[in-house]
């Protein structure tokens, strides 16, 4: 494939993941502090991102398991995974936080299960999707192009 | 003849005579020896004999008496002469004996018969004290009744039950044989037979309640007897035998009156009495004591008085009952109003959230497309594009305001401003829509308008924007203008609203700002709705013109918080329409005003350059958001420590940070970690700004950055270009507080 097909393919799979809710702004703004001095800047902070992420999920799946919940805990974590999440722009992860944080305080202890499962289904969807994505960064990259910056028309 | 010394009595000796007298004068020797006898003995028994002497004297005289009639027995045949002394002897006594006797008698009879007189009248008196106690007693057995009658009517606050046992108790105290209480009915005008004592369920007889007797018995309080054929007493199916009984009537008061179980009386005022007949049973002879009638009355008072208490107290008992419900209707309604508050305050959150979200998304890739190679007549394009899109934000966090503006919870910033500036734009933002509409627009500034104002410009420009906007979009032709000159107190006295004297002085001055249009006007009558929050005028016409019909409100609302007035005045459909406000802003110092201003968005460019080296600490345990926080700082060219925890934090810090960005979200560390670093640096020169990161836009959040001391709070996202207008009026004011 020449590349530019594949920058035309990266653009319309960006475009799809910012249409379908999968990112948000705050992912172009880590795109735009990826410079010359910062090349894998997105990268870095993505894998940071999944590292931690999966950590948490974790933590949360096993304080969810015990007998008497501590929910302040649980709420601390999902608090955490929100930040992250919001920090790296993946919306649907932190929209399903946000929800999950108002079963911890009711503690809701169905709502909380059905909340984490749906995190976890969340938080595996965007990482295909931003592996996916680096992939065919990766593609271009080898193939001596370049990633093209963003157009605006949504 | 023998000498001897007898006697010869005087008669001669005939047998007979002389066999009888002389068993006589045995007998009566005998009696006259046993009365004396019988005497002592009788005496001895009784106790009270005042005259013992005298029965001394009386027994001696009868012993002498029966001596003599004995000793004359020996007298009737010869005898001798010591007979006859003996005999002489005892005469004389006797004689003697019986004269004294009959001396003394004298004086003793009028003492005894006087005795007797006495004794017959202690006897009288002794008649007449029984009388007496038998009436103190009946008079202490009717107060015992009285008592307890009382005691029964009035243990139970149930007026059925204090008026059967009324009747049931006066007739067993007084035994009588019926009693009936007659009530009046709903009309007033008729009495109806409400209870008797001796049938169970009274037949509703009923008689007018202006019979004479009936006004006779309520016009005293006494009791008062009454025929046996009057209408009220005829309760009994049959008559006695003989004469009815007595009949006696008595008037009850009733106070107050409410829910009876056979009537349904409302509470009336007038006094209004029942009626209460007692009858005595037929055959009987009775009748009618002073005291049995004292009971009566005494009886049907305390009723009177029970009756009351049992009304007073249902009245109570319903206004508690009232009280509860409504005390439950009102904690409901509470629980509501909290509910739809909280559901509100959820929904703001939200929306808050949801609202702002492609805001963001417009803001931020409007200004990297700013930083993009465009041509002028695009990078034009975007500016626009930018200010109306920060516009809009403002707009959505003052939809949000509105709510918190009915809480009173909105504060107006202060800062230095560039007025003439604000002008400007708001004139550039209307020309595109004027040049469409065709409508010509002139701006008069008056030459003694100041060029900087301290105020919230976000706010001015705001409501000048909406006045001007409403003039634009509510002519179709004709032109539009403005002035802005500073209120002069001279000018005050023509305005349309007498009650506003603003005086200014050094500190402040007010703005006087003007909008004429010469469009369609307003029906004068609609003026006083304008303010008001989502009302519409003329609904046909202008719908496609679009607004929520908040803009007047809230431009009202955010003049009068910068403590002026607004109002619009119109001459009526099509003749155009006046739009003035006053507002007060302050005066900048002398000194503030040769500096220019801050204007915190700088024209794209990739100005790495101002903060080439600046340190800068970055606090926050969540490693994502630390790396891009520092990513952003990067790329601005900062110089970054990373600190993970409050301690690292502590350790690192040191007077080389110019700036140390701390995340409050996670915990209540960073607030800690603000005043140990105060602590840590004495002079505040060497001290590192200290700004709170946060994505939470929450007052209490803002209000213990400031009590902790922090230099500034920024809400997260954060774009580049906001970081970067961030740090310049970090390191110009040093400190920067956005509203949340």
């Amino acid at each position: 494939m020449e590349v530019g097909q594949m920058q035309r393919q990266w653009v319309d799979y960006t475009k799809s993941l910012f249409l379908e809710g999968f990112l948000d702004s705050q992912f172009l703004q880590l795109q735009q502090l990826q410079d010359e001095n910062n090349p894998d800047f997105v990268v870095e902070v993505v894998s940071l991102f999944f590292e931690d992420s999966e950590r948490l999920l974790n933590d949360l799946t096993n304080s969810l398991d015990q007998q008497g919940i501590d929910y302040k805990k649980a709420d601390a974590y999902v608090h955490q995974l929100k930040g992250s999440s919001s920090s790296i722009g993946a919306q649907r992860v932190k929209n399903c936080c946000i929800a999950f944080r108002n079963f911890c305080e009711q503690q809701n202890i169905d709502g909380c299960i059905r909340c984490l499962e749906q995190v976890k289904q969340e938080y595996c969807l965007v990482k295909n999707k931003l592996e996916t994505l680096f992939g065919l960064e990766r593609q271009i990259v080898a193939a001596g192009g370049s990633i093209p910056t963003m157009e605006l028309s949504f | 003849m023998e000498l001897c010394n007898c006697i010869d009595p005087q008669w001669p000796a005939e047998e007979l005579l002389m066999r009888y007298q002389y068993i006589s004068d045995f007998f009566i020797a005998l009696a006259y020896f046993s009365i004396p006898l019988e005497l002592i003995y009788f005496v001895k028994k009784s106790a009270v004999f005042p005259y013992k002497w005298v029965l001394v004297q009386f027994g001696a005289f009868i012993v002498l008496c029966g001596a003599t009639h004995l000793i004359s027995l020996w007298t009737f045949t010869t005898h001798t002469r010591t007979v006859a002394m003996v005999m002489t002897t005892a005469k004389v006594f006797t004689a003697v004996v019986s004269c004294a006797t009959a001396l003394m008698l004298v004086h003793i009879i009028p003492d005894l018969l006087s005795v007797k007189t006495r004794e017959l009248f202690l006897k009288n008196k002794a008649a007449e004290l029984d009388r007496e106690m038998g009436r103190i007693r009946t008079q202490e057995e009717t107060g015992r009744h009285v008592r307890m009658l009382t005691h029964e009517i009035r243990s139970t606050l149930d007026r059925h039950t204090i008026l059967k046992t009324t009747l049931i108790e006066l007739g067993r105290t007084l035994d009588l044989e019926e009693c009936a209480l007659w009530m009046p009915t709903r009309t007033g005008l008729e009495l109806q037979l409400s209870y008797t004592l001796r049938q169970q369920n009274p037949v509703g007889y009923t008689v007018p309640i202006h019979l004479p007797v009936i006004n006779q018995v309520f016009s005293s309080n006494r009791a008062v007897k009454v025929s046996p054929n009057s209408p009220v007493a005829r309760l009994r199916p049959h008559a006695g035998k003989f004469l009815s009984g007595e009949v006696v009537a008595v008037r009850v008061p009733l106070l107050h009156l409410s829910n009876f179980q056979i009537y349904d009386w409302p509470e009336v005022s007038t006094r209004n009495y029942a009626l209460m007949v007692l009858m005595l049973p037929s055959d009987s002879a009775r009748q009618w004591h002073a005291h049995e009638l004292e009971l009566v009355e005494v009886v049907a008072d305390q009723v009177a008085v029970a009756l009351s208490h049992a009304a007073i107290l249902e009245e109570s008992m319903r206004a508690r009952d009232l009280l509860m419900e409504q005390n439950v209707a009102l904690d409901l309604a509470r629980r509501e109003a909290e509910t739809a508050i909280c559901a509100r305050n959820d929904f703001l959150a939200v929306m808050n959230h949801e609202m702002r979200t492609p805001m963001h998304a417009i803001i931020a890739l409007s200004s990297l497309l700013q930083e993009t190679e465009l041509t002028a007549e695009q990078r034009l394009m975007v500016e626009t594009i930018l200010k109306s899109s920060n516009l809009l934000s403002t707009l959505i966090n003052d939809v949000l305001d509105l709510s918190r503006l009915e809480d009173g919870n909105l504060q107006l910033d202060a800062s230095i401003f560039n007025l003439h500036d604000v002008f400007r734009e708001v004139i550039s933002l209307i020309k595109p829509v004027l040049s469409v509409k065709k409508l010509p627009l002139s701006v008069h500034l008056s030459p003694d308008l100041p060029v900087y104002a301290i105020g919230d410009e976000k706010r001015l420009m705001q409501t000048i924007l909406n006045v001007v906007g409403n003039a634009v979009k509510f002519s179709k032709e004709g032109s539009i203008c403005i002035t802005a000159v500073v209120a002069k107190p001279e000018s005050f006295r023509d305005d349309r609203v007498p009650e506003f004297l603003p005086v200014p002085s050094d500190d402040h001055f007010y703005l006087r700002v003007q909008v004429k249009d010469s469009g369609s006007g307003i029906n004068p009558q609609d003026i006083p709705n304008l303010f008001t929050k989502f009302a519409q005028s003329q609904p046909l016409a202008t719908r496609n013109a679009g607004g929520s019909g908040l803009g007047l409100a809230i431009c009202k609302r955010f003049v009068n918080l910068m403590g002026g007035q607004i109002w619009i005045e119109s001459e009526g459909i099509g003749k155009g329409c006046t739009a003035t406000f006053i507002v007060k802003l302050g005066i900048p110092d002398r000194k503030n005003e040769s500096k220019p201003p801050f204007v915190p968005k700088l024209p794209g460019n990739n100005g790495l350059t101002d903060f080439a080296g600046l340190k800068v600490l970055v606090m926050d345990d969540n490693g994502v958001s630390r790396t891009v926080t520092k990513g952003l700082l990067v790329h601005l060219g900062c110089d970054i420590a990373t600190a993970s925890s409050s301690e690292e934090c502590l350790r690192i810090v040191s007077h080389e940070h110019k700036v140390v960005f701390m995340d409050v979200c996670t915990s209540m560390d960073g607030y800690e970690v603000a005043m140990r670093i105060n602590e840590k640096f004495k002079k505040r020169q060497d001290r590192p700004l200290i700004v709170a990161l946060t994505g939470n836009t929450n007052k209490l959040v803002k209000e213990n950055c400031m009590r902790v001391g922090m230099d500034g709070l920024i809400l997260k996202p954060v774009s580049v270009d906001k970081m970067r207008g961030v740090l310049l009026e970090l390191l110009e004011h040093r400190v920067l507080f956005e509203t949340v």
